[in-house]
C-alpha cells in the first residue's frame, strides 16, 4: 500500500517535471528567436550618415530656389543630376578614394533636404546624407578593406554618425539596401487584409448562422460541414493557385494587386470564420434560444438579438487569428504576382503592391550582404504588426465576453 | 412564508361557478386538445392525449419522469417545432383556433401562450431589458414611458418590484436563482399572454423561493390560464385545481384536484400518488 502511494507521488513528479521542462524548451525556442531577430535585426533600423560640404553656388547645380517651393518640386530636383555633383563633393571633401561614398539613397535625402529648404542653394553648406551600402558595411565592422579605410579617414574628422534610419518605415522597396524601406509593404499588407476583412468576416458568419441555425440536418450539410473542415486544412499554395486560375486567368483582375491578394487570402480564410463561428455559436446556451422564442421572437430575432452577441466574442476571437494567419502568408500570394519589384506604394486597391511577408522572402534572397539586416528589421515590424493584431484579439475577447 | 406553512396549505377553493370538470356551460375551454401524438424519431412520446384547459384555472401535470407532460406542455405553444426530428399529430385549438393551422402565426401563438422554463434563463442583459425585450419586438410599447409602464407593471404583478426597483440596470443573471425565476416569469407577462405554461418552474429552486413561486401562481390564477407541469405532488395539490396525471405517454387521468388526490379512479394514479413509483 505504501509502495503503491509512493510510486504514484514518483510518478506525479516526474509528469512534473517533464512539462517543466516542455515548457524551457518552447521559452528557449522563443527567447532564441527573439534575440536573433533583434541582434541581426536592430541594425536595419540604424543608418550610417556622413558630412559633406558643398558650395552649392559654385558647384554645377543650376535650380532655380523658386521651383523648389513649387508644385512640381520632386521632379526638378530628380532631374538635376545630385548624383554627380554629390559625387565630386565627396571627392573635394575626402580625396578621390570617397568617389562611391554617397549612393542613389544619398542623392535622394539630398534633393528632399533641398526641397525641405530651397535657401541652401544659395549658399555654402553643410548636409548630413546617408553613404552608400558598401560603406555603411564597413561602418558597422563587416565591410572591405577599401572601405574600412574610408571609414576611419572620416570618422577621424568626426563626419560620420549614426541615427535612427526613419526612411526604412517611410520607404518601399530598392535596389540599394540603404534605401530601402517597409512603408509600401506595409500598406500593400494593410489594403490586402482589409479586402481579406470585407470579404471573409461577413460571408464566414452568415454562412456559420446559417448552418447552426438554420439548415436543416441531412446528407447536404454534412457534406459541406466536411467540405469546410478540410478547405481549413489545404495548404496555402494551392489557394494561390485558385486565385490565379480565377481571379487573373478567368476574371482578369488586375495582376499584384491588393484586391486579387485579398480575394485569395480571403478564400483561404473564410472556412477558419466559418469553424470558429460554428464553435462559438454552438456555446451559446440553448437555454436563451428557448427563452427568446418562448417570448414570441422569430427565429431571425433569436439569432440577431441573443444568439450572436453572445458568440461575437468567440467569433471575433477566431477571425482575428484567422486574419493574423492571413497577414504572415507567404505562398498564395507569390502566385498571384505580388512578389513583383514595387518600388512606391501602392494607392489604390487595384495599384501594383507587395504585402511585407513576400518583400521579406524577396530581401532574404538578395545578393547584397546590406540586405541581411534589412530583412530581419522588416520581420521584426511583421511581428509587431502580428503582435498588435493578437493584443487586440484579446482586448476585444476580454472586453465583450459574457459569463452566465 | 415558511416553507412549512406552504406546505400545510390546501389549493384554494374553486370558484363556486365551476360546477363540473368541463367548465360552467356554454363556455367553451381555453385550450382544447385532441389526440395528440408525438414522436421523437421512430419513438413515440404521447399517445393520444385530449385535454381541455380553462380559463381561471391552474391546471398540473403530474407523473414520472420521461411520461411525456412536459412534451405535451410544448406542444401547446410549438415549442417542438424547433426540435429537428419531433412530430407532432393530433388537433390543438386555443380560442377555438387551430394553432397548427396556416393562419396561425407560430410567433404570434407563442406570445399568446407565454412560457417559463425549468432553469431560470434570463437573458445575458438587465432587469429591464430582460422584462422589456417581449413588448419590444411586438410593438406593445409606443413610446418608453409606457414601455417604463409595462415593465414595472410585469415586475409588480410577478412580486419582484420591490426587490429589483433599486436595480433594474444591474444584469438579470445577477439574481439569486428565485429572483430569476420571477424575473422570468414577469417576462412572460409582460408580452399580455392568455395562457402561460411553466415547466417544472421552482424544480431547481430552495423551498422559500419555491413558496414564492406558490404563491405567485395563486395571485395570477384568474387573470392567465395557467399549466403547470411539476414532479412534486404537494405541490400539484397546493397550487392547482386541475390535475392530469400521465404515465408513459398516456394521459391516465385528468380531473379536479381534490379528486385525485383523495379518491382516483384509476389505479395507476392510486399507485402513483401514494408513492408506489414515480
Amino acid at each position: 500500500m505504501n509502495a503503491r502511494v509512493k510510486k504514484r507521488y514518483a510518478a506525479e513528479r516526474r509528469f512534473r517535471v517533464l512539462g517543466l521542462i516542455a515548457v524551457a524548451v518552447s521559452a528557449l525556442f522563443l527567447a532564441f528567436l527573439l534575440v536573433t531577430m533583434a541582434w541581426k535585426g536592430l541594425g536595419g533600423f540604424v543608418r550610417a550618415e556622413a558630412a559633406v560640404t558643398i558650395d552649392f553656388p559654385r558647384s554645377d547645380l543650376i535650380i532655380d530656389p523658386a521651383a523648389l517651393r513649387g508644385p512640381q518640386a520632386r521632379e526638378v530636383v530628380a532631374a538635376a543630376g545630385l548624383d554627380g555633383i554629390l559625387a565630386r563633393a565627396a571627392v573635394d571633401n575626402y580625396g578621390p578614394q570617397a568617389e562611391q561614398l554617397f549612393s542613389a539613397a544619398g542623392a535622394r535625402s539630398l534633393g528632399r533636404q533641398l526641397i525641405a529648404d530651397p535657401a541652401l542653394v544659395e549658399r555654402r553648406a553643410t548636409v548630413w546624407l546617408p553613404v552608400a551600402s558598401r560603406v555603411e558595411g564597413a561602418a558597422k565592422g563587416r565591410g572591405d578593406a577599401a572601405s574600412e579605410q574610408l571609414v576611419a579617414q572620416i570618422e577621424a574628422q568626426g563626419a560620420l554618425r549614426k541615427r535612427f534610419n526613419s526612411d526604412f518605415l517611410t520607404q518601399s522597396d530598392a535596389t540599394d539596401p540603404t534605401a530601402v524601406g517597409v512603408w509600401g509593404a506595409l500598406k500593400g499588407s494593410f489594403l490586402t487584409i482589409i479586402v481579406t476583412m470585407l470579404l471573409a468576416f461577413p460571408i464566414g458568419v452568415l454562412s456559420a448562422v446559417y448552418l447552426e441555425e438554420f439548415a436543416a440536418r441531412n446528407r447536404w450539410t454534412d457534406a459541406i460541414e466536411v467540405s469546410i473542415n478540410n478547405l481549413a486544412a489545404v495548404p496555402s499554395i494551392i489557394f494561390g493557385l485558385l486565385g490565379l486560375a480565377v481571379f487573373l486567368n478567368f476574371m482578369h483582375l488586375p495582376r499584384s494587386a491588393p484586391l486579387v491578394g485579398g480575394l485569395t487570402l480571403a478564400l483561404m480564410t473564410m472556412p477558419v470564420i466559418v469553424i470558429a463561428g460554428r464553435n462559438a455559436i454552438k456555446a451559446v446556451p440553448p437555454s436563451i434560444r428557448d427563452a427568446a422564442l418562448g417570448v414570441g421572437a422569430s427565429k431571425m430575432q433569436v439569432v440577431f438579438h441573443h444568439v450572436l452577441p453572445l458568440a461575437l466574442p468567440g467569433i471575433l476571437t477566431g477571425t482575428i487569428i484567422g486574419m493574423a494567419r492571413a497577414l504572415g502568408e507567404t505562398a498564395p500570394l507569390l502566385m498571384i504576382g505580388m512578389r513583383a519589384f514595387i518600388a512606391s506604394p501602392p494607392n489604390g486597391f487595384t495599384d501594383p503592391a507587395t504585402a511585407l511577408p513576400v518583400q521579406i522572402f524577396l530581401w532574404s534572397d538578395e545578393v547584397d550582404r546590406g540586405f541581411v539586416e534589412k530583412t530581419s528589421a522588416a520581420i521584426i515590424v511583421l511581428l509587431i504588426f502580428m503582435l498588435l493584431m493578437n493584443g487586440l484579439a484579446i482586448y476585444l475577447r476580454n472586453r465583450f465576453e459574457r459569463r452566465w | 412564508m415558511t416553507p412549512t406553512k406552504t406546505a400545510t396549505k390546501v389549493a384554494p377553493p374553486v370558484p363556486a361557478h365551476d360546477k363540473s370538470i368541463d367548465g360552467p356551460a356554454g363556455k367553451r375551454p381555453k385550450m382544447c386538445a385532441q389526440d395528440v401524438n408525438v414522436f421523437y424519431g421512430d419513438k413515440q412520446a404521447l399517445k393520444n392525449v385530449s385535454i381541455d384547459i380553462h380559463d381561471d384555472r391552474v391546471t398540473a401535470f403530474i407523473g414520472p419522469s420521461g411520461c411525456g407532460k412536459s412534451t405535451f406542455l410544448r406542444c401547446l405553444n410549438r415549442m417542438n417545432d424547433t426540435i429537428a426530428n419531433a412530430r407532432v399529430e393530433g388537433h390543438i385549438e386555443l380560442d377555438g383556433e387551430d394553432i397548427h393551422a396556416s393562419a396561425m402565426d407560430v410567433v404570434q401563438l407563442r406570445a399568446r401562450v407565454g412560457m417559463v422554463f425549468q432553469k431560470p434563463n434570463p437573458f445575458p442583459k438587465s432587469v429591464y431589458e430582460n422584462v422589456a425585450y417581449g413588448p419590444r419586438i411586438h410593438g406593445l410599447a409606443s413610446s418608453r414611458a409606457e414601455l417604463d409602464q409595462v415593465v414595472e407593471k410585469s415586475l409588480k404583478r410577478a412580486g419582484l418590484w420591490d426587490e429589483v426597483k433599486d436595480r433594474l440596470q444591474d444584469s438579470g443573471t445577477a439574481l439569486s436563482g428565485g429572483q430569476q425565476q420571477r424575473l422570468c416569469i414577469a417576462r412572460a407577462i409582460a408580452v399580455d399572454p392568455e395562457v402561460i405554461l411553466m415547466d417544472e418552474p421552482a424544480s431547481a429552486l430552495d423551498p422559500i423561493a419555491t413558496a414564492k413561486i406558490e404563491e405567485l401562481i395563486h395571485e395570477l390564477r384568474g387573470r392567465y390560464a395557467i399549466v403547470i407541469v411539476t414532479h412534486n405532488m404537494q405541490q400539484a395539490a397546493r397550487v392547482s385545481q386541475r390535475t392530469a396525471f400521465f404515465h408513459l405517454g398516456e394521459l391516465v387521468e385528468y380531473g379536479k384536484t381534490s379528486e385525485i388526490f383523495t379518491n382516483p379512479r384509476e389505479p395507476r394514479t392510486q399507485d402513483y400518488i401514494t408513492g408506489r413509483y414515480g
